[in-house]
């Protein structure tokens, strides 16, 4: 699937709920699906900056796309992570580059955490476009 | 209830607000408190009717905000009973205050000089300390606490020695309630000469201390705490001690007289208060101080400890939950974690119940560090709070831990 069509599949789910409280119980059981970082991987450097409780962040590539896996020891947390790695993962480097985020406003993600969650969220988006384009450096070289 | 809660409830206007449309609890006192309606009132007063800047003009709007401002300075001496208002210096909050002692002690302490600080301090009483040992070469010791969130006394005894130059404590943690035993730790700093700086931040609200009897070198604290507004605070420092630190920071004010070749500093307060202070912010201190006063410390701390019993057992009574900070002397507050569940996450949900709860380190990491925990939930209550709303807390912390678990 495209990262475009991911999008809407998620924009799909998250409009079926009515209240906050639905989506963050959506949002918990999404984080139970999350491909597992591997434990011995759970390094400090795997760790993104600017998150308040810690979350780490793994890729590797296979097959010329990026497989993203993630945990965090806060469950919400987990679960924001599992929407941007549903998304993100198995893709190409260039088509995580040129992807834009317009769908976390859309599924009402943002303006459901607070400030400093919302940054964390920043990060997690930051940290796993940064991957992609080392990827896509290394492929031009 | 020892007093009319819904009358003074009234004078919150904030407290009548709805969050997440859910009435707002409001549990993070120990953050800051929220303002009554006299004290709101006395800052739009002030830039109505008597805006202008102080000690200079001989204009009458300058008359009046100068009288205004140092009656509330008058007022502050009075109610944490310092020997004279000279002694009450107005500063930015309790960290500025902080600063301006550790700065004036960089004068002073030589290497191999020791200072003491306690396990259960803010960040903003390590950060100066530590700033000011790696200047002087001076070394700091820290008194150590037990589980319980209790500093060991015996362990401070044997810190102290003649090399000993400053002893800096909280009266109160605002991580855990703790409330340390001052008096006491004043006394034996006393003994071997060193000077006592107490943080009351975290006090001020619940407890008056009385300064003389204390017998305190220097007191801090912020007004913010206490349903005055942010940005104002005081420094008392004892009269002998005045004299002997030098001037923080140069500017207006804080002259007697300047020239190119030579300036000589203004006496007591105003040696310590360069520039424009926040005048309506010292002004809305009193008046948040008339204000406490008018309920009583008395009637204040009895209920707040009937909010914190209840919440204890209440709260307690939630499988896995711990609270850190058990200590048999504490102030209203409460910081738990749930078993297996993080706090940001206990924290982002009871928000949504319309649940203003604290969730970190409180900015006092070395205590995380102790329990091994990443953070805290910290409810801290104030005498406006109810015990509906401590069912409200454990309501949406139970519902919180059935959506986490």
């Amino acid at each position: 699937m495209t990262i475009e069509a991911i999008q809407e599949e998620l924009i799909d789910e998250f409009s079926m709920f009515e209240n906050w409280m639905q989506r963050y119980e959506y949002m918990i059981e999404l984080g139970k699906s999350l491909p597992l970082i591997e434990e011995k991987l759970k390094t400090d450097d795997k760790l993104i900056k600017g998150c308040q409780s810690k979350v780490w962040l793994n890729s590797e590539m296979k097959d010329g796309k990026i497989i993203f896996t993630a945990d965090s020891d806060a469950i919400i947390t987990k679960g924001i992570i599992a929407v941007l790695v549903r998304v993100f993962s198995d893709q190409k480097p260039q088509a995580i580059l040129d992807a834009n985020t317009d769908f976390i406003d859309e599924i009402g993600l943002k303006e459901h955490l607070s400030p400093t969650r919302a940054n964390g969220l920043v990060s997690m988006i930051k940290q796993m476009k940064m991957y992609a384009l080392a990827y896509q450096t290394q492929l031009k070289n | 209830m020892p007093f009319d809660i819904q009358k003074i409830r009234n004078d919150f206007p904030i407290l009548s607000r709805k969050v997440n449309g859910c009435p707002l609890v409001y549990l993070d006192n120990a953050a800051t408190s929220q303002k009554p309606q006299q004290v709101i009132d006395c800052i739009v007063d002030y830039y109505s009717n008597y805006n202008a800047n102080i000690h200079r003009g001989v204009h009458t709007l300058s008359q009046e905000a100068t009288n205004a401002y140092e009656a509330a300075r008058k007022k502050i001496q009075k109610h944490f009973n310092a020997k004279e208002a000279f002694e009450i210096i107005f500063t930015a909050g309790t960290t500025h205050g902080i600063n301006l002692v550790a700065n004036g002690f960089s004068e002073i302490l030589k290497k191999g000089d020791e200072i003491i600080v306690s396990a259960m301090e803010h960040h903003s009483n390590i950060v100066p300390w530590q700033m000011l040992c790696e200047k002087t070469g001076a070394i700091l010791k820290v008194i150590p606490m037990n589980e319980e969130g209790v500093l060991v006394f015996s362990e401070y005894e044997k810190l102290l020695s003649q090399k000993t130059k400053l002893v800096f404590v909280n009266h109160i943690s605002n991580a855990l309630g703790t409330i340390n035993p001052i008096e006491k730790i004043i006394e034996k700093a006393h003994e071997v000469g060193a000077a006592v700086l107490i943080d009351g931040a975290q006090s001020c609200s619940h407890i008056k201390p009385d300064l003389q009897k204390l017998d305190v070198d220097f007191y801090v604290t912020s007004a913010h705490k206490m349903c005055g507004p942010t940005g104002v605070g005081i420094l008392y420092i004892k009269e002998e001690w005045g004299n002997k630190l030098p001037p923080y920071q140069g500017g207006g004010e804080m002259i007697a007289e300047v020239t190119f070749e030579k300036t000589t500093y203004a006496g007591l307060p105003h040696k310590f208060e360069a520039g424009t202070p926040n005048i309506c912010g010292g002004i809305a201190f009193g008046a948040a101080i008339d204000y406490l006063n008018s309920i009583g410390f008395e009637d204040i701390e009895e209920h707040e400890n009937e909010l914190l019993k209840y919440a204890t057992e209440k709260l307690l009574e939630i499988e896995g939950l711990k609270i850190y900070g058990t200590g048999p002397n504490k102030t209203s507050v409460v910081s738990f974690n749930i078993e297996g569940i993080h706090p940001y996450d206990i924290g982002t949900i009871v928000d949504k119940l319309g649940i203003a709860v604290r969730t970190g380190h409180h900015c006092a990491q070395p205590i995380m560090d102790f329990y091994k925990i990443p953070g805290t939930v910290r409810a801290s209550f104030a005498f406006y709070n109810t015990l509906e709303e401590v069912d409200a807390l454990v309501n949406a912390v139970k519902k919180a831990k059935m959506m986490l678990e």
